[in-house]
């Protein structure tokens, strides 16, 4: 049983009120950092404690708050992006409708680290129901003197206002976020300059995911030198894991990133094995947009060497033979699933999600979802699979945000460790219809070249 | 015509005031939701241009931001929209079976509104369940684990609250 931090009383009955929660030893990190801490030194603390973001980017988030910026008299902005919309993820929401306070707690603590009297949380709008739940702990919040004006008579004052989005996978983008919470189209920005320099109207602005802020609480009550403590090098504390797909038992994991992806995958704590006693084929363990990897680059690396659910090993190999940790989106694909058709389906989700600012991306994405779709239906030629590497390609690095390498990502990573799988379609497009390619040889041991 | 109440109108101006003065604007999407809300679960242009006029902006500031969030309906809709999740991780777990069965018992394909006016059916992109799929979304909440049972059981929900099933 490892470390739990932010889930280790997600269960116990009534934590969703205020006066469970305190109990509980809530809002205890919000007394230490607003009365015996100040800004700088919370910001210490962060960096400390090598707490990456916990998003998809996995930046460090001390460092990301020392880049704000402080002109006089101009007001600063902390947005929590609840925009969660990767595919594969899910465990913002589970923590926010579970353990609403603590993002609260972690929001409120953040707020005074970087002198922010107007927050945001901007939460996606299909979460609807959740609104209320962050609404009625903000409420509580405040009715108990930890929201407001001159929080526990320390002088700051802070409010937390929940924005609600409208339906955009580009709004977890920082910028497109930012254009959203103005009112506009989500449609990123051009950096520079930075949200940190400035963000919402002209602001100097940080947006941070919301498992991130949540991990303050525990950083602040324990210190960051202890929170480092936790896990392997640089990937410190523990870590959200949405599994779904064909496992057992999806659901959401806290983990120290210590434990191996085969543990996770198959042990009763975690995934609880591949559902209906079927073999793993293959694996998308960071969200949709993370290369996939068949089942034996997935357990093991391209050395032999036994991959971990952390940061560093999962991207052991780089993109030829490795993946990401990404948002800790976990997606498992069993022997009877089409890589063919899974790629379809995230190329689909990828081309309507694209904001058509940039012609790489717009045009790009739905070019791909066409290929992909004749491949799928039978009508595809073996000139296409070259052709949609070569798209991918020219799409990656040449947009103003990250959905184009997004979308690129997951097409380039199942031509390169799952061609064959293309090539059957194409060269058996009947037989294709009626069945699937299977586990074939995705499982079997890799062979390490063995150097003297 | 087309016009907020009394307590519509306090919860406009509650969405207004969490932002800085003269940045109204930023207002736009939850007032959006609030007007879809409360006009007949769609936004028609005169519901936009209303918008436009409350937060003292253009109309085509508004028609933008509408057409460009998939959760507003430029178009009318049906009492009941069926959101059902297509994307990747639900679909391993079944949505083509489940949509295709819905189509198959309202008779409807996605995008389309059932004759008497109840159900629409819109396939969407991913939802954030991916854990708990396949699965929809039916006004504010999420229906999760679905089967044909299920969908059979909301659909007979749906009519009844409708009151015409009893």
């Amino acid at each position: 049983m490892g470390v739990k931090l932010l889930l280790a009383k997600a269960h116990v009955e009534g934590i969703r009120g205020f006066d469970v929660y305190r109990r509980e030893g809530g809002y205890q990190s919000v007394e230490k950092a607003l009365k015996q801490m100040s800004p700088d030194s919370i910001t210490e603390e962060v960096k400390k404690s090598g707490l990456r973001g916990r998003g998809g980017a996995g930046f460090p988030a001390g460092m990301k708050w020392s880049f704000i910026a402080k002109p006089e008299g101009v007001p600063r902005h902390l947005v929590c992006n609840a925009d969660e919309s990767e595919p594969g993820t899910f465990k913002d929401r589970y923590l926010m409708e579970f353990i609403p306070h603590l993002l609260i707690e972690g929001l409120i603590v953040s707020s005074f680290a970087l002198n922010s009297n107007d927050t945001y949380i901007y939460i996606r709008g299909e979460y609807a129901w959740i609104v209320d739940i962050l609404e009625d702990a903000i409420n509580e919040a405040k009715a108990n003197g930890f929201l407001g004006k001159n929080i526990l008579g320390t002088g700051f004052d802070c409010e937390i206002h929940v924005h609600r989005g409208a339906g955009a996978y580009i709004c977890g983008e920082e910028t497109a976020l930012i254009e959203s919470l103005e009112g506009k189209r989500g449609n990123p920005r051009i950096k520079p300059p930075f949200p940190a320099i400035q963000g919402v109207w002209q602001r100097p602005t940080m947006v941070n995911n919301v498992e991130t802020l949540a991990s303050v609480v525990p950083i602040i009550n324990m210190g960051g030198e202890e929170y480092a403590k936790i896990g392997v090098g640089k990937s410190t504390g523990t870590k959200l894991i949405s599994a779904c797909g064909n496992i057992n038992k999806p659901g959401v994991y806290e983990i120290d990133m210590t434990i191996s992806v085969e543990e996770f995958i198959y042990s009763d704590e975690y995934c609880g094995g591949i559902a209906n006693g079927k073999k793993l084929k293959a694996c998308i363990p960071g969200g949709s947009s993370v290369p996939i990897l068949p089942a034996n680059l997935l357990l093991k690396t391209a050395k032999g060497e036994t991959r971990y659910m952390n940061y560093e090993s999962l991207s052991d190999g780089g993109f030829a033979s490795g993946s990401m940790m990404g948002s800790g989106g976990f997606i498992v694909l069993d022997e009877d699933q089409c890589i063919v058709r899974n790629t379809l389906s995230l190329a689909r989700f990828y081309r309507h999600e694209s904001c058509g600012q940039c012609s790489p991306c717009r045009e790009g994405t739905g070019w791909m979802e066409k290929i992909l779709h004749n491949i799928e239906y039978g009508k595809g030629k073996i000139s296409d699979i070259d052709l949609l590497w070569d798209i991918q390609r020219k799409i990656e690095g040449n947009t103003i945000c990250p959905l184009g390498d997004a979308a690129a990502w997951p097409v380039a990573a199942a031509i390169r460790h799952f061609r064959d799988e293309f090539e059957w379609h194409v060269n058996n497009p009947l037989e294709a219809q009626e069945k699937n390619y299977g586990l074939a040889h995705y499982a079997d041991p890799i062979h390490v070249p063995v150097t003297a | 015509m087309v016009k907020f109440s009394e307590a519509q109108l306090a919860e406009f101006n509650r969405l207004v005031a969490r932002y800085p003065e003269g940045k109204q604007k930023s207002a736009l999407l939850p007032v959006l939701h609030l007007a879809q809300d409360n006009f007949g679960g769609w936004l028609s242009s005169e519901t936009m241009d209303y918008v436009a006029e409350l937060l003292s902006i253009t109309p085509i500031e508004v028609y933008e931001v509408a057409t460009f969030y998939s959760m507003y309906n430029t178009k009318p809709v049906g009492k009941y929209m069926f959101e059902v999740c297509q994307t990747g991780p639900c679909m391993l777990r079944g949505s083509d079976d489940i949509i295709a069965y819905i189509e198959k018992t309202l008779g409807i394909k996605p995008g389309e509104t059932t004759s008497d006016g109840l159900f629409t059916l819109k396939t969407v992109e991913c939802l954030g369940a991916c854990g708990y799929a396949p699965m929809m979304q039916l006004g504010k909440h999420y229906r999760e684990h679905l089967t044909k049972e299920k969908v059979d059981a909301i659909i007979d929900e749906c009519k009844k609250t409708a009151g015409v099933l009893n």
